[in-house]
């Protein structure tokens, strides 16, 4: 006999509530970064050295400034998913986790939301 | 009975460490470095947007020696990360489990990431020198 109500059985997500959601985000972010880090690497060699005119008028096209911002987003939360399983696997105390959690989820908006404006900034000035 | 006489899991100094292993702490540990790194590349998007005077301080700080220094540990990390992340897919994809074939592929990440960050560097440097 089991003690699970049917629709705990049905959903199967067991007693952490959740499926395989973050695995999957992982995954999927990890497979976009393939081709966004090498356009992000290639891009950097290319402007080695580039002066703030060159930078603007590179980040200033529609093409490269939606690579950039593509990048920023699958980067960070791939960056904070995968930050939240070294923080859940070494941090015991729970007033530490849970902190540090947030800070990372925190950090990661912070960091994705200023680094989308400065390029939309770049984007629409030039 | 007495709770502290159960047995434990042996913890991870017990294991002579093997390069699978070595290798697998190492995606976790690029992996914090690269988040770290996206600091540096969204201070340099906000410099860019900010003005001449704000990006001319940001690629100072990039072009001293300790920028330098940053910059090539991101690389090899990224590299590394990037090449043992397609190795992850592939193993998530249900291939290459036999022992051997894991070091086989282990093998090939650590030549890949040595190949792409002479690559990228020599590329960088004779952009910048012939620039």
């Amino acid at each position: 006999m089991s003690l699970r109500s049917p629709l705990g059985r049905v959903k199967g997500l067991g007693a952490a509530h959740e499926g395989v959601g973050h695995w999957w985000a992982q995954r999927l972010t990890a497979l976009a970064l393939i081709p966004l880090t090498v356009w992000l690497v290639a891009s950097m060699v290319a402007l080695a050295g580039a002066d703030y005119e060159v930078v603007r008028a590179w980040l200033g096209a529609p093409v490269p400034a939606g690579l950039m911002i593509l990048f920023l987003v699958a980067a960070l939360h791939h960056g904070q998913l995968g930050l939240q399983v070294v923080i859940e696997d070494y941090v015991h105390n729970e007033g530490a986790k849970i902190a540090s959690l947030l800070a990372v989820k925190g950090l990661a908006i912070v960091l994705g939301l200023f680094g989308v404006l400065a390029v939309l900034s770049v984007l629409f000035s030039s | 009975m007495n709770a502290r006489n159960r047995p434990l899991s042996p913890h991870l100094q017990v294991y002579r460490p093997q390069m699978t292993s070595i290798l697998s702490i190492t995606h976790r540990a690029t992996g914090v470095a690269l988040t770290l790194g996206s600091f540096l590349l969204v201070y340099w998007l906000i410099a860019a947007a900010a003005g001449p005077e704000a990006f001319a301080a940001a690629q100072d700080l990039i072009g001293s020696w300790i920028g330098y220094l940053c910059l090539f540990g991101w690389s090899v990390a990224l590299f590394y990360h990037l090449c043992n992340g397609i190795r992850h897919l592939f193993w998530d994809a249900g291939f290459g489990f036999e022992l051997p074939d894991a070091y086989r592929s282990g093998y090939a990440v650590l030549i890949g990431t040595a190949v792409l960050t002479l690559v990228a560097w020599i590329a960088g440097l004779s952009v910048m020198g012939g620039g």
